[in-house]
């Protein structure tokens, strides 16, 4: 009877969890459907989402036409930092981007409406919206990244599957951490939304950096509380068998999952602390 | 013309006092300046050092005169392409401001201009004197650089809302501007010099950058002030703006007059 009645158990917790996440399934399903409605203005929407990675990566080649190496890397290595940089961060703001638009909620008071559904209001924002577009930059950064793995010499192994697989997890969780983390933030900032952009946008900037270059108090703030030399350059780093700076040793390419669970905590801890303050928009 | 004059005037002063009451808004993007500040600094200098210390011109003096001086420009010239007058195009709104006995244009370019001369103040001088502390600068000491500094930084302010009020009265054809809007903020900030100097580009590309109005807004308004390529060279780039702003403002006028024609609200 026992062993019979465990996985009864575990196909009635499966279907209770597949109920409970039908409602996010259909918002996102009707999300995407409503993007694709209008062919033309989502094909140009893609075209600028992925025009806007390409002249990312124009800026960095721009430097590279000027000197053969920066921070110790060369282009072809740089690529392998910036393409999973922007493949990571892609993805986190195709599907947590949109929390980017609290301060605007706040204001016009109509976060309240999410109080009155029976789900978090986390899960509730996250689900909301998918910025499908974002796929065209996305792109960019895959590209970018499979460029790199080719030309700079990296040894293809077991040891660089799982530091690349390791890397882009990690790193797509600290990006969308970020953005959790800055939406907790805007319930004390409001109009000061702009200074969560100095660690989103500002962190992915740092994140396509070879993080050799920064002075001490950058790699405090970048390499560490908010870990964006975690997410590209030092899994590059590892990948390519070189030394790291000073601070930053190669080895801790290998822990860049201990960088996305500190972000998702800080996060986390900041949306609680934000949503507690939170007094509601009157009315 | 007296009375014209200071009806202009006052929106000026209106956009300028409009902007003052955010304060936290001013402090927030302050910090994101100082941030990517940091960030431009750390690669550029390494790029430098990487070339032997000097490159174009540039030592790590004067590009830090460069990065602190686009980040301080960077809260009052418009590279987001994104204004307010595109809404009330495709909405219809722009009805009723062509009921106003002001010319549509003009009074756009006036209230965005006092909202980026505000700007200036909590953003734009702190951002430079932050840079200044923490990664020293070097700035010219003729008052010559600064006299034609000043009006090389108002003519790009006005250069860049005239260029962004091209999009917005693009909409009398178009209706959404999106994706004009995207395509000029990805090329105002490369083209324009926000993230490398133009200097630093490959020929071909600098010869693409000069010809859009880009480098007008940003780059000559800081080559002008850090003096770099003396004081001919100050007065050719603030010539140079005077052409570019005259050409986009008249696009500018021929293009409302003929979308006003065009203009069609619906509803009763």
């Amino acid at each position: 009877m026992a062993s019979a009645g465990a996985p009864v158990t575990g196909a009635a917790e499966t279907a209770g969890l597949r109920e409970r996440l039908r409602p996010y399934r259909a918002v996102l399903a009707s999300r995407a459907r409503s993007q694709r409605a209008y062919r033309t203005s989502f094909a140009l929407d893609l075209g600028s989402s992925a025009l806007v990675g390409v002249v990312e990566l124009a800026e960095v080649w721009v430097l590279f036409s000027n000197v053969t190496a920066l921070g110790g890397m060369r282009f072809n290595q740089i690529l392998l930092v910036f393409g999973l940089a922007d493949l990571a961060f892609s993805l986190a703001d195709l599907s947590f981007g949109h929390l980017d638009n609290l301060p605007d909620f706040l204001r016009a008071g109509t976060l309240d409406v999410f109080y009155l559904r029976p789900q978090p209001i986390l899960l509730q924002l996250i689900t909301s919206d998918l910025s499908l577009r974002r796929l065209a930059r996305a792109a960019v950064g895959a590209a970018a990244l499979g460029i790199g793995l080719a030309t700079s010499g990296v040894s293809w192994g077991p040891r660089t599957m799982v530091l690349l697989a390791l890397g882009l997890v990690s790193g797509y969780a600290t990006f969308a951490a970020l953005f959790v983390w800055a939406a907790g933030l805007q319930f004390f900032l409001l109009d000061g939304a702009e200074m969560t952009n100095a660690f989103v946008y500002g962190g992915r900037y740092a994140a396509s950096q070879p993080a050799s270059v920064w002075s001490r108090p950058l790699k405090l703030i970048f390499g560490f509380f908010f870990p964006m030399a975690f997410t590209a350059y030092l899994p590059a780093v590892t990948m390519l068998g070189l030394p790291g700076p000073d601070w930053l040793p190669a080895w801790l390419g290998w822990c860049t999952p201990a960088a996305a669970v500190w972000s998702w905590l800080m996060g986390l801890l900041c949306w609680r602390w934000g949503l507690r303050h939170y007094q509601g928009g009157g009315g | 013309m007296r009375a014209t004059a200071r009806v202009y005037w006052r929106l000026l002063v209106a956009g300028f006092r409009r902007k003052s009451a955010y304060r936290l808004a001013a402090l927030g993007g302050l910090v994101a300046n100082l941030t990517f500040g940091l960030l431009k600094v750390a690669i550029l200098f390494a790029t430098v050092r990487a070339a032997g210390g000097h490159l174009h011109g540039y030592d790590t003096a004067s590009m830090s005169t460069y990065v602190w001086l686009s980040q301080g420009l960077l809260g009052s010239v418009n590279l987001t392409g994104r204004t307010d007058l595109a809404l009330r195009v495709k909405d219809g709104q722009v009805a009723v401001d062509f009921l106003r006995p002001v010319d549509l244009q003009a009074a756009t370019l006036a209230t965005e201009a006092g909202e980026s001369l505000y700007a200036l103040l909590p953003r734009g001088l702190p951002s430079v004197l932050l840079g200044a502390v923490t990664v020293g600068l070097r700035l010219p000491t003729s008052p010559v650089f600064y006299l034609l500094g000043a009006v090389s930084v108002l003519l790009g302010i006005v250069i860049s809302a005239a260029t962004v009020y091209l999009i917005a009265v693009a909409g009398f054809w178009l209706v959404e501007t999106r994706g004009l809007q995207i395509l000029y903020m990805v090329a105002s900030g490369f083209l324009g010099g926000l993230y490398v100097p133009i200097m630093l580009f490959p020929r071909w590309l600098g010869i693409v950058a000069a010809a859009t109005p880009f480098p007008s807004i940003m780059m000559y308004p800081i080559d002008v002030l850090s003096g770099l390529g003396g004081a001919g060279g100050a007065a050719e780039l603030v010539l140079a703006q005077l052409a570019w702003l005259a050409g986009v403002a008249a696009s500018g006028q021929l293009l409302t007059r003929a979308g006003r024609r065009r203009l069609e609200v619906q509803g009763g």
